[in-house]
């Protein structure tokens, strides 16, 4: 972030969401996607490094890729069906590539991201752009949207979670 | 030149998503389940850290590597729109178990399914887009 601000940018991820629907043509349904798909170029790239990042991190950098959560989350996440809770980087229960033949993982999965798109554009940033960035400067907008982003987090692992998964 | 640097930034911030897990789905959970302190330490640091900075680039009115004056633009103040849209987030964020930048993160890493909910990501701020005016903010 402090390499983008010496840079004169505003660092953020959740914009690129919105210049791929441009460059995808949604300009031409909505003039909210009428931007300069130039001036936002940079943060494509950006954007770019960060999935050549994940390569090296995940393929060059690990020999291990378990993540090893606290014994306490473990427990509860047994007992919602996530046997891979502790031996894996993501739940194979969501992420298994053979999840892409079954419809509830694809709805899920959809769902998911959409929440997250739809939200981060809503409230103008995402963890980056409104907890990372926005808190830095001390924005109050940002301390709503992060109070809110708690909000949610809380009531899906505590409410809905049990609700989704424990059926 | 420049466009090599965008993109050098992006791949170290890659790197620490990856490694420093902040990408995984676990941690998150792990986070909202007050578990452990991981996911607090990382971006607590990364708050801390960034505030000291911007301070210090006002205080100093430090220059941009182009020699021109930083100016970080404010974050509209629309209160409906950040709480909501903020709870939506923290919706999705928790299931999905990535933000937008770890969701970048893990494509490189090779997780397929990651995709669809990047397709959901998309579709998620075209919706937005669609229906803007028609939302309060």
């Amino acid at each position: 972030m402090a390499l983008l601000v010496l840079m004169g940018k505003r660092f953020g991820m959740s914009t690129n969401l919105e210049t791929m629907c441009s460059i995808g043509g949604a300009g031409k349904l909505v003039d909210h996607f009428k931007t300069d798909v130039k001036s936002k170029r940079w943060s494509l790239l950006v954007m770019l490094g960060v999935v050549f990042g994940g390569f090296l991190g995940a393929k060059v950098l690990s020999h291990n890729q378990e993540v090893a959560i606290s014994e306490n989350t473990v427990t509860k996440l047994k007992a919602l069906g996530f046997e891979s809770a502790g031996n894996a980087y993501l739940p194979t229960e969501l992420f298994a590539t053979e999840n892409l033949s079954s419809p509830l993982g694809w709805v899920i999965l959809l769902i998911a991201g959409f929440l997250v798109g739809f939200g981060a554009r809503y409230a103008g940033g995402c963890t980056s752009g409104h907890a990372i960035s926005g808190l830095s400067n001390l924005q109050w907008p940002s301390l709503i949207a992060v109070v809110g982003f708690f909000a949610g987090g809380l009531l899906m692992i505590h409410v809905l979670f049990p609700i989704i998964f424990g059926l | 030149m420049k466009n090599l640097a965008f993109i050098l930034i992006g791949t170290f911030f890659g790197i620490v998503l990856y490694k420093s897990e902040a990408a995984s789905w676990f941690r998150i959970y792990e986070m909202f389940q007050f578990d452990a302190i991981h996911m607090y330490g990382i971006i607590g640091t990364a708050v801390g850290l960034g505030i000291l900075f911007v301070q210090w680039v006002k205080k100093n009115k430090i220059k941009s590597f182009q020699k021109e004056e930083i100016t970080i633009s404010p974050k509209k103040k629309t209160f409906v729109a950040n709480a909501i849209g903020g709870v939506l987030f923290g919706l999705g964020w928790a299931l999905a178990g990535a933000c937008p930048g770890p969701m970048y993160a893990l494509v490189g890493a090779g997780f397929v399914t990651i995709l669809v909910v990047v397709l959901g990501a998309l579709l998620g701020a075209f919706v937005y887009g669609l229906l803007k005016s028609k939302l309060p903010h």
